[in-house]
């Protein structure tokens, strides 16, 4: 009996590890290629060159185009899905039946179990078509489509995660505001929200860090140029579109070309990882206790 | 916890079984080498012979069902490294095999023949909502696609005066495939490659749609994919000095439309010749290339020609 208790313990330990050490093993291999590849190209050009051309015969390795390309699909799916996540968290939190609720939260999560490669061709045979009958100019391929359709995609990290913090206000803050005269609307975006705010925000980074890491709606819908613009009606690559595309292609293992990929990929991870860390800090110090 | 064991032994020793009885059965049609032919043909590389190649490997099934043929499609250059390794049996290739893929098939010892199967034209291609473009000058093109381009000429009017004051975006093949490498050198000349900012991809259909949905797209690709989606683009013809000249069956056929039109090729391995099923699939592919190629979209070689690639095959062989 004692043999297998700790038969059972030392298999528990050792699938906490293997997560554990996939990390480790996934930053070590970024940053040892990363390495080899800022020995060859500088940092000072790598942050500042405002081309990114590394397959072509006139080589720039800047990685800007694909920052920017990244972030513009980013702010567009969270300026689409933070008001309408947060509404559908107001909503459903202080208006809806209970019974009506239990229905269309699993229903609005399900909008995270769609594969992102439907949501790309959606992006790109549905909505992009649809938005060019109203603004004929824009791209086959662009930021704005795939930004949106990502949008669509996050929504259920807002509203599920918001829902969640918002329920946990307790009952006693809400009827306080009623006691003191207030109304539904003002009880909610007055007393709950803000009581809710460091749940929210945490919510929101957590999209955000989701929506830089998404890589097949950008890939199909986006495009595969990069470009450093603002303007999201043209086609632009993102640095995981980027990887994808290299990954695809036939650049030889060890090149400089192929290196490409992994200085591209830890950009991604710092990102996404001061992103992870702001919000378990914003956990961790703003949530506020009520017992 | 035991049982879960066994299972999983019982399933890695299936894997690996079957793995083995494929080998086996492959190795033994080789030295069989009877009429009934069986075993795999595995083909790799160019995206725009690909659509011949694949028409040749269906008819073939009615020939040979035994047989199983593969064909990928990872680009001219893709083909070539796999080809070199001794991976696959067959390259498909949109332009003629480089200095430095030679050097790696002689060090992996790898013998090849070169037969080329069909002629192919670059189509450079616009948006059918485009009014502006009646032709371009190869002036015109290179001044658009030379790596000097880059991030300087970004509008339609830039390309020739009248036209719209609107940024072009542009669309064409990946440094993988021969498509792009045979328009960088017929355009902007050897070795100096094209500008790197437009929407670069091996896959002609991304290409298609980006055009195709875009007003000002301009882009360029092997002319069979423009006659698949003829409805939705628009052809442009090239001035090369001696008039304006549509890419067509005919232009194509008689080299009159230069210099954006080329042979296409596939490259057969001594290994892979040496299996009566890939031999006898060369020879069927030859006999087949000027029929199938048109009904794909491509310029047969004249009779002549072909005979020539038949002579040129039967001679690799017989060494």
């Amino acid at each position: 009996m004692k043999i297998r208790e700790k038969i059972i313990e030392a298999l528990l330990k050792v699938s906490a590890l293997v997560t554990v050490l996939t990390t480790l093993g996934i930053i070590l291999v970024l940053s040892v290629q990363s390495f080899s590849f800022f020995q060859e190209v500088s940092i000072l050009d790598f942050v500042t060159d405002t081309e990114w051309t590394p397959l072509f015969a006139q080589k720039h390795f800047g990685i800007m185009p694909l920052l920017s390309g990244t972030l513009i699909v980013t702010f567009i799916a969270i300026g689409f899905a933070l008001p309408v996540g947060l509404s559908i968290a107001v909503y459903l939190n202080e208006f809806a039946p209970k019974k009506f609720k239990n229905i269309i939260k699993p229903i609005l999560e399900l909008l995270a179990a769609v594969p992102t490669v439907v949501y790309g061709f959606f992006a790109l045979t549905v909505v992009t078509p649809f938005l060019q009958t109203i603004y004929p100019d824009l791209g086959g391929f662009n930021a704005l489509s795939a930004g949106l359709v990502m949008g669509i995609m996050i929504i259920p990290f807002i509203s599920s995660l918001s829902e969640d913090a918002l329920s946990a206000v307790p009952k006693s803050l809400r009827e306080a505001s009623y006691g003191m005269g207030s109304t539904r609307f003002q009880t909610a975006f007055k007393v709950t929200v803000p009581a809710a705010s460091s749940g929210i925000v945490v919510s929101v980074i957590l999209a955000i860090s989701r929506a830089i890491g998404e890589t097949m709606i950008v890939a199909i819908a986006a495009g595969q140029q990069p470009r450093l613009t603002l303007d999201p009606t043209v086609p632009i690559e993102t640095i995981t579109a980027y990887i994808v595309q290299v990954s695809l292609g036939d650049v030889p293992h060890g090149s400089l070309e192929y290196k490409t990929i992994f200085a591209a990929g830890i950009t991604l991870f710092i990102f996404t990882f001061i992103l992870n860390n702001i919000s378990f800090y914003i956990k961790k110090k703003y949530q506020e206790k009520y017992e | 916890m035991s049982k879960l064991k066994t299972l999983s032994i019982v399933a890695i020793a299936a894997v690996a079984l079957s793995s083995c009885g494929g080998g086996n059965k492959a190795a033994h049609s080789e030295e069989a080498g009877e009429s009934a032919l069986s075993g795999s043909i595995s083909i790799d590389g160019s995206s725009t012979v690909y659509p011949v190649t694949e028409a040749v490997s269906e008819e073939f099934r009615e020939v040979a069902p035994e047989v199983k043929v593969t064909v990928g499609v990872s680009g001219t250059g893709g083909g070539f490294k796999k080809f070199s390794r001794g991976e696959i049996d067959i390259s498909d290739a949109s332009r003629s095999i480089k200095q430095k893929e030679i050097t790696m098939c002689e060090e992996n010892h790898i013998k090849y023949v070169e037969l080329a199967v069909a002629y192919d034209g670059l189509a450079v291609i616009v948006n059918p909502g485009n009014d502006w473009v009646d032709h371009f000058t190869v002036e015109e093109l290179k001044k658009l696609w030379e790596p000097a381009a880059q991030g300087t000429i970004m509008k339609w009017s830039q390309i020739r005066e009248g036209w719209p004051d609107e940024e072009v975006h542009l669309f064409g093949p990946g440094t993988a495939s021969g498509t792009y490498d045979y328009f960088a050198e017929a355009i902007c000349g050897k070795k100096v490659g094209t500008r790197g900012d437009y929407t670069a991809s091996e896959d002609d259909n991304v290409l298609v749609q980006g055009i195709s949905r875009d007003k000002f797209g301009l882009g360029f690709f092997g002319l069979a994919y423009f006659e698949e989606n003829a409805d939705k683009l628009k052809l442009v013809g090239v001035d090369n000095g001696s008039g304006v000249v549509k890419p067509s069956l005919e232009t194509v056929g008689n080299g009159t439309y230069a210099p954006l039109s080329r042979p296409i090729f596939i490259y057969v391995s001594d290994k892979g010749a040496a299996k009566p099923q890939v031999k006898e699939f060369v020879s069927f592919y030859l006999e087949q290339a000027a029929l199938l190629s048109a009904e794909v979209g491509y310029i047969p070689l004249p009779k002549e020609e072909t005979a020539k690639q038949v002579s040129a095959f039967e001679n690799f062989c017989g060494n």
